[in-house]
Parts: C-alpha cells; structure tokens; sequence
C-alpha cells in the first residue's frame, strides 16, 4: 500500500497498480472503481433497454402489425423489463452511488468487505449476460412478462430458464451488495458520527439494504420453484399436478414489491442530499426523512396483495392490502413535504442537479397519487392490465427513480471524475427529458382509463391517438437523454476541471479533493454535529 | 490493494445476516410446505409413510453430533490447541460426509422405486403424494446442497488452521464457517419432523 501522506495525493483514477488498463478495472476492489464498473454497465444496458422500449413505441403508431409481429413484441416487452428491473433499477442507485458515496458519507476508506464487493459485480455480470443471451438463444426470447406468472412460465417453449436463472443470479448479487452495506454502515462509520448524525442518503442505503437482504431469497428460492417446475416436472404451481398457479404470485410480490422500495429508497436519498445543499439550508425533519426510510421499508414489506385484487384473493385480505397500501403512502408524502419544508426560505440555487430533483418530485407525486387509484379496491379493478397501470410505474420508476439516478450523476459527477459538465446544455436536456417523458407516459393514463390493456401489440381505433402522442413522446425522451449522455461524455474528457466543492455542499462528500484519493481521507474525520450545518461565509 | 479492514465482528455480523438470507431461502420453501400439507393433509401423511423414519433419524443424531463437533473445534483453537480443533474438523467432515451416503442411499431407494417427479408411478399417486415427494426432493435437494457448502467452507478451516492463518488470536473463519454448519444443522431438525414423522 502506498502512502498517503498529503504529499502523495494521487486521485482514485491515477492510481493504476496493474499495467494492463483493464486489470486496474476489474481487479479492482476500491468502492470508487466498482461505482464507476456498475455505471458504466447500467449506462450500456439502459440503452438496449430504451432502445428495446423505443421499438415498443413504433409498433404502437398505428394499429396492427407497424413493424414486429405479435411473437416479437411479446419478447420484447419482456426483455425490456427484465433488464430495466433486474439489470438497471434494482442494483441502479444503490451500486452506484451507494458503492462511491455511501463509504465517504460516513468517513469511511471502503466498503466493508471490498473483495466481496467486486465478487458482486461478477456475479451481477454474469447474470445480466445470461439475460442477454435469453434473448438471442435458439429458443427464441422469454415471452411471459417480467413477472414470470405461472402457469405460462411453466409451459412457454421460449427461453424462459435463461431468464430466470438470470433473475436468480442478479438476485443473488443484490443480497451480497445488501450485506456489505448493512455491516460497512454498522462497523465503519468515522468516530462521533452517531446514527442520527448520519447523511440521510446512507439512511436511505441502510433501509434499502435490509429489503434486498430479507425479500431477495423469497423471489430467488420462488424462481428456482419454477426452474424445477419446468426441468423436473415438479407441480408447485400447476393445478393439474395439486400446485398453485397464485401462490405463485403470492411468492412473487413478495419480494417483487418490496423491490419497488429497493428501487426507490436510495434515489430518495439522493435527492436528499440535493435539496439543502442548493437551499444552503439545513434539511427540514431530519429524523422524520431518516426514520421514514426505514418506515417504508417496514410497511413496504405487507402490501405485496395490491397487485392481486383481482385474482380471487379473499375479501378481508383484499380489505388489509388496500389499507396498508394507502398507509405506505404517508412516509413518502412525509419526505415530499420535508424536501419542499427545506427549499421554503433558502437561497435556492437552480443548478441542474436541483432542476432534476424538482422533476423528480413532480413525476413522482403523479406516480404516487395514481398509484393510490390502483391501490383502492373499486378503482382498481376498472385499471387493472391497462395502460394505465404502466403510466403509473413508469412515472414511478423513470420519473422518480430514473430521474433520482440523472439528479445524483449531475450533483456527484464533479467529485466523480473531477471535471465539470457543460451547464446549460444539461438544463436544455432537462427540458426536453422532462417534457418528453410527459409526452410519452401521460397520454398512457387516459387511454388507460378508457380501456387499453397494456402488453397488446395491437388496439382499437379509437386509442390511436393516446399512442401517436405517446411515441412521439418517445423520440423526444430520447433526445433529452441523449443529449445528457453526449454532455456527461464531453465534460469527462474535456470538461472544465471541478473544484473540491463546486455546490458549497457540507456534507463529507465535498470535503475532499475532486476526484478522491484512493483512500478517500488522509485522516478519518472526526464528527462533532448534524450533518446539514451551514456556516455562513465568514464562519467558514 | 485497496484498504483491508480486520474487523471480525463486522465479518460475524456479515455472516450472520448472510445466514438470515438462508432461512428466507428456506423459509419460502417451508410456506409452500405449510399451504399444501393443509391443502392435502391426507396425501401428505399417506407419502411420509413411505420414508424411512430410522434413516432420517440417524441423519438427525449424525448432524447434530457433527454441530458438536465443529463448536469444539473452535473451542479447541481458541485455547490454541491447533492438533485437537484439526481432529474434530476432519471429525466434523466425516460426519457430514456419513449424512451424504445415507442420504445417497435414500435418494436412491426412492428411485428403484420409481418414485421420482414425472415417473409412470408417481403420475397415478394422488395429488398430495405427489406434491409431497416434489417438495422431498426439492428442500432435501437444496439442504444436501448446503451440506456441501458447509463441507467446503470446513476443508478451506481446516488448511487454514493448519498453516496458522486461523490461530487462537483470530479464528473469525472458523468461527463462520461453524455459523454456517449449525444454519445446516439447524434446517434439518424442521426438515426431518416434518419430512419423516408426519405420518
């Protein structure tokens, strides 16, 4: 190990013990590198998946068969979320900020067990690899859906074993990552940072990973059910041998709407960290956002029976589902009010980062309160399998997750790659991102109410006009983020060089040099206060 | 290399929620068990009976016998006797092993009977038999698979004992590896009453 001593400050990226470019990637075990590792094979991935989404949308410009067969959208829906869930959002925030932040947010010089940490990006490769080769396979790609709903999963010639034996293994990285975080955040925060004086992202990660570590094994130990279903000719789930095609889904959702809160936890957390800081004011309820988290993952747990209203489940469980749904809610609302209760009165300052946090609480409110006209027991039977029911995740998911995830890589990419982006060009992609997405999801919710099923490749008529407006959405969505990519791309290469502290930030993440050293601090700080506490200029 | 941190009470806590992960695994399964066996009550005591209940039993005393031995191993390398904590881990591994016969031999038992998921006589067994014996091979299937893990993390102890990596000042791979041979353990006292004595 080298020293690091204040004269031999040499930046994560510099530091190349291998002489093979390569090998100081992949034999990596730094926190910093396996961030960057996943982002950069999210970033891959997420593209054939919008790519994959785009074809979705011309299909749908016109009635009848546009340009893929009935087969072919079936895979392609498929495939398209099994990457975007499995690949890109379940791991998303959390391995990418959680693996380059989480550590530095509470002083820390790795993650607990760094050689494990690698050995999850393996595993996450290899798994989103056999994803890939479901798709291309001779069997031709998996046609069930996402969910994998049984009785069709069991019996569909395609293949559908690549696909979960895919799901299995990313599942199975996510725990590994899970573990990591709970222990590094147990055993490695810097001395006098009690749990309350912990930045409210690594919060969102504790909570976030106590989900991935209790609801994972459920879908993975489900996914294997069906593995053995259809290899071994077990019945679990057939009704012809005494299986139980909704226990099925029962086991799924499970752990699949917990995985929901995996997802959103941690971009929640980002945007946390945005707020005071371009308010340069302190968090508004700290410990009502902090315990919120963990609120959300508890109740999170119990309302797995919402996607099953229709299903024939029993009259009160269906009563207790709807009730907890609505109560999931509340900690959510709780943290929208707080991060507003935080912009109320400061001196905002509107830099890209807090344009996409704003975006995401926009989408996310309309994501959420549609998803409270899914989780009532009457109107959810009238939208159940519409259109309306994707417009809703998507807003979820895309609109908060996704625009959580472009938020964080505009605040943190300064202390990522120690250069700055060009501003006004990330403000135009935001624009055109924002109104893109609008452009493409909201028409998804009329048509929706009007009767759309979602998965059909083909329509009546009369919703031509819901979907002209949504692919035309669809293109400009993708403009927006083009446009993004190609910016993030030139301000790493030939960006300006970013100052230690570009956003007058506090908390530990801009208390050190753009882009980090290897071992993030030459001495663990130690911690005296809150986090949140701005000085004013002359105290500083 | 990256900082390495020689924290054994973070690597305990690891494998303690690692072992959390395990009993979720398994814990689907035992909700699967608990929907059918209420579902099909009869079926399931009528197949029981067709296991034999003296070889789950013996597999319970060897395992059970084998957790004792792997928690005197690392009592042994804690007072820093390395020779003895090295016996009852070769101990420790022939028991497992013994498991892993018996239950050769049970496995394949059943299959000179025929009875084996997709097989002519299981197809016309009702379909509380069949279930049953699904979810035999399955969780069995799955714990023997565990036993080998465990089996594994043992023989790496077992070297790494003998070349004074695990010494009574740190034994932290010994000690997990002992975690994970009692989680073994452990699965198999619900499997085996509710496997072999639901008659």
């Amino acid at each position: 190990m080298e020293s690091t001593q204040a004269t031999n400050h040499v930046s994560y990226l510099q530091h190349k013990p291998h002489k093979i470019g390569i090998l100081n990637w992949i034999l990596s075990t730094d926190h910093k590198r396996i961030g960057l590792l996943y982002l950069y094979s999210i970033m891959v991935f997420f593209i054939v998946a919008a790519f994959l989404g785009l074809l979705m949308r011309i299909e749908k410009f016109a009635p009848g068969e546009t340009i893929m067969d009935a087969q072919t959208y079936n895979g392609v829906f498929t495939v398209h979320g099994i990457i975007m869930i499995f690949i890109i959002v379940i791991p998303g925030l959390a391995a990418v900020f959680g693996n380059f932040f989480l550590p530095i947010l509470i002083g820390a010089k790795d993650v607990a067990f760094p050689k494990l940490n690698l050995f999850s990006w393996y595993i996450y490769i290899a798994g989103a690899i056999l994803a890939l080769i479901s798709q291309f396979a001779s069997g031709g790609a998996p046609d069930t859906g996402w969910t994998f709903y049984v009785p069709y999963s069991a019996d569909s010639s395609t293949n559908v074993i690549w696909a979960l034996t895919a799901a299995f293994i990313l599942g199975f990285s996510s725990i590994l990552t899970g573990l990591n975080f709970i222990v590094t955040i147990h055993r490695l925060r810097a001395p006098g940072m009690s749990w309350f004086r912990m930045p409210l992202f690594p919060w969102s990660i504790y909570a976030t990973s106590w989900i991935q570590v209790l609801a994972t094994p459920i879908v993975g130990i489900t996914l294997l059910m069906v593995i053995a279903e259809r290899t071994l000719n077990i019945g679990f789930f057939d009704p012809a041998l005494g299986g139980d095609p909704i226990l099925f889904q029962h086991l799924f959702w499970i752990y699949s709407h917990p995985a929901v809160y995996i997802m959103i936890l941690p971009a929640m957390g980002v945007v946390t960290e945005i707020f005071p800081t371009f308010s340069q004011k302190p968090i508004f309820g700290y410990s009502a956002i902090a315990l919120s988290s963990v609120a959300i993952a508890a109740v999170g747990y119990f309302v797995w029976g919402h996607h099953m209203f229709t299903t024939g489940i029993s009259y009160w469980s269906r009563w207790f589902f709807s009730f907890l749904t609505f109560i999931v809610a509340v900690p959510s609302a709780i943290k929208v009010f707080n991060w507003i209760s935080t912009m109320y009165g400061g001196s905002i300052d509107l830099k890209p980062p807090l344009l996409w946090a704003i975006g995401f609480i926009f989408l996310f409110m309309i994501g959420g309160l549609t998803g409270l006209v899914l989780g009532a027991l009457a109107t959810n039977v009238h939208v159940h399998d519409t259109t309306f029911v994707v417009a809703h995740f998507h807003y979820i998911i895309f609109g908060g997750m996704g625009f959580a995830f472009f938020a964080g890589l505009h605040y943190w990419f300064p202390k990522m790659f120690g250069k700055m982006y060009n501003i006004k060009l990330a403000n135009i992609s935001f624009i055109i991102t924002f109104i893109g997405f609008n452009v493409l999801y909201f028409p998804l919710f009329i048509i929706g109410l009007q009767g759309m099923p979602r998965r059909y490749f083909d329509y009546f008529p009369e919703y031509q006009y819901g979907h002209v407006i949504s692919t035309i959405g669809a293109f400009i969505l993708i403009i927006g983020i083009f446009i993004m990519l190609f910016n993030f791309f030139r301000g790493a290469r030939k960006g300006e060089i970013a100052p230690a502290n570009p956003w007058k930030g506090v908390t530990l993440d801009w208390q050190i040099e753009s882009p980090p050293t290897l071992l993030n601090f030459d001495e663990i700080p130690v911690i005296t206060e809150k986090p949140y506490t701005f000085k004013k200029e002359e105290e500083a | 290399m990256s900082h390495e941190f020689n924290d054994d009470v973070g690597k305990k806590m690891g494998m303690w929620i690692f072992i959390f992960t395990e009993l979720f695994l398994f814990g689907g399964l035992f909700l699967v068990y608990a929907v059918f066996r209420a579902n099909y009550t009869e079926g399931f005591h009528s197949a029981a009976a067709d296991l034999d209940a003296f070889v789950g039993t013996l597999n319970t005393v060897i395992l059970l016998a084998s957790s004792a031995t792997v928690a005197m191993s690392i009592t042994a390398v804690q007072k820093g006797n390395n020779k003895l904590a090295l016996r009852f881990i070769i101990v420790t591994v022939i028991l497992a092993l013994a498991f892993m016969v018996n239950k050769y031999f049970e496995w394949g038992h059943k299959f000179d009977l025929k009875l084996y998921p997709g097989s002519e006589i299981m197809e016309q067994l009702g379909k509380g038999e069949i279930l049953f014996f699904g979810l035999y091979y399955m969780m069995t299937g799955l714990h023997a698979l565990h036993v080998i893990i465990g089996v594994v993390l043992l023989m790496i102890s077992y070297f790494k004992v003998k070349n004074g990596t695990v010494n009574s000042q740190k034994f932290i791979f010994l000690e997990n590896s002992g975690l994970y041979w009692h989680l073994v353990d452990f699965i198999w006292i619900f499997l085996f009453p509710l496997m072999y004595l639901v008659t």
